[in-house]
């Protein structure tokens, strides 16, 4: 009776990597987000919040595809 | 009974049963969803019943499984794979009947070693494979699933605590639609996979295909489009129940236990791992749950799915076995299997029609594990 422990193993890590990774960025987009509107009010500049923003999103989707490109590439 | 005609017989069960598969399954993924109103219900079940397509297509690994070595395929014929079969079938139906939360995985799994068992003998199935892929990782996987949720939405709810309503309530709605397509996704990567490996094995004892072939073109395309049909046709189950504006699971909280449950369902299909896709996603919800706040288990219901999941392995197996004797007896004892097995589902689906669709049987185990929210649309 072999269990393969190495491979539930990589599916922790890899799962906990990823989750944690694509939530933190996530949530960071939408406190930039959040800033952008703060800035908006007081009139000051938004360039760096919006860039904040897409920069985390997009990093986001890249995580993603990256993923289903690992899973297709086998 | 001529062996083409029993091949088709056995294709054409387990694609019904990956159909019923999509029509259980698939609408939890995009529940919450539709109750926030992000998207609307005809969309949302489109969506998902296209990304369950392409899920299907993606990976083969799990359908590898099944066909190449949790049992001996040298010793087994198709009308073994049948009686697994039909013994998953009645089981699922009786259990989704009665309300018990039970695992179609695992009851093909049962119904498959339990024929195998009795018309072969004990060492014509793999135990040690079995425990490697099915076993160990159907245990893991939701425990993995949770504790990633807990550690997500505890970080989710922290890192967010202080942005705007407005940016938050529409941020999340669009990342609940994101993680639910990842979850429609994750669940055609495995649950479509078991079909093909049943059709795959079928072919293999048939003498149709070599041993240790991976499942040919039709067979993926096949259980891909059967498992989107039984998605989108079993959607409107859902609208019914969401039309009320409720949800089981908050927005940020969902997108938690969403992505986790996804994140682990592929990584785990990758690996070949066959896992229930419905107990990875409780444990998700139980995870995010207790990542909210402290008391956010219901660990009754937990203990109840925990029931339920020892017995389904044994009790298919036995109806498995049962039905895999009378089948591999000759063309009476097929037809016999079959009639028993129409009759079965004919009955239930008489008795269900009696009663209304009731919230528990649309969003089943998963809502028994979360409380209702009101959803401010």
């Amino acid at each position: 009776m072999k269990v393969d422990w190495a491979a539930l193993g990589t599916v922790f890590g890899v799962s906990l990597t990823v989750v944690l990774g694509l939530v933190v960025l996530f949530s960071a987009g939408l406190r930039a987000l959040s800033a952008r509107e703060d800035a908006r009010e007081r009139g000051a500049s938004v360039a760096l919040p919006t860039t904040a923003a897409t920069a985390c999103l997009v990093a986001c989707v890249t995580v993603v595809l990256f993923g289903i490109y690992l899973i297709v590439a086998r | 009974m001529d062996a083409s005609l029993l091949v088709i017989i056995v294709v054409a069960t387990a694609l019904a049963f990956d159909f019923t598969n999509g029509f259980h399954d698939t609408a939890n993924s995009m529940a919450t969803s539709i109750a926030t109103g992000a998207l609307k219900p005809r969309t949302a079940v489109a969506f998902s019943a296209v990304l369950n397509l392409v899920g299907a297509l993606l990976s083969v690994e799990v359908a590898k499984t099944i066909s190449g070595g949790i049992v001996d395929d040298a010793r087994i014929t198709p009308a073994v794979v049948f009686g697994g079969l039909v013994g998953a079938i009645v089981w699922n139906l009786v259990t989704w009947y009665v309300g018990l939360p039970s695992s179609s995985s695992h009851a093909l799994f049962g119904g498959l070693i339990g024929a195998t068992w009795i018309a072969s003998g004990a060492d014509a199935v793999h135990f040690a494979k079995v425990v490697d892929k099915v076993v160990v990782p159907s245990i893991a996987a939701p425990l993995v699933a949770g504790i990633v949720a807990l550690l997500a939405t505890f970080l989710t709810y922290r890192l967010t605590r202080r942005t705007r309503e407005s940016v938050s309530h529409k941020g999340f709605k669009a990342g609940q639609v994101a993680s639910a397509a990842l979850m429609s996704l994750a669940h055609g990567t495995n649950d479509a996979q078991k079909t093909m490996g049943i059709i795959t094995l079928t072919l293999i004892t048939a003498g149709m295909l070599q041993p240790g072939a991976a499942p040919p073109m039709w067979v993926v395309l096949s259980a891909a489009v059967a498992i989107a049909l039984g998605t989108y046709l079993g959607g409107w189950r859902i609208t019914h129940t969401l039309g009320k504006g409720l949800t089981t699971i908050e927005a940020p909280q969902g997108f938690a236990a969403q992505t986790s449950a996804a994140t682990v369902i592929m990584a785990s299909s990758h690996l070949g791992f066959a896992l229930s896709t419905t107990h990875v996603a409780s444990g998700g919800i139980m995870g995010s749950g207790l990542g909210r706040q402290r008391d956010g288990v219901r660990w009754g219901v937990a203990g109840r799915m925990a029931l339920a999941w020892l017995l389904t392995l044994p009790a298919a197996g036995i109806v498995g076995a049962l039905a895999g004797r009378v089948a591999s007896t000759g063309t009476v004892g097929v037809v016999v299997v079959a009639a028993v097995a129409v009759a079965v589902s004919l009955g239930i689906w008489l008795l269900s029609r009696r009663e209304p669709v009731r919230p528990e049987h649309v969003v089943d185990e998963i809502a028994a594990q979360a409380e209702t929210h009101k959803v401010a649309v």
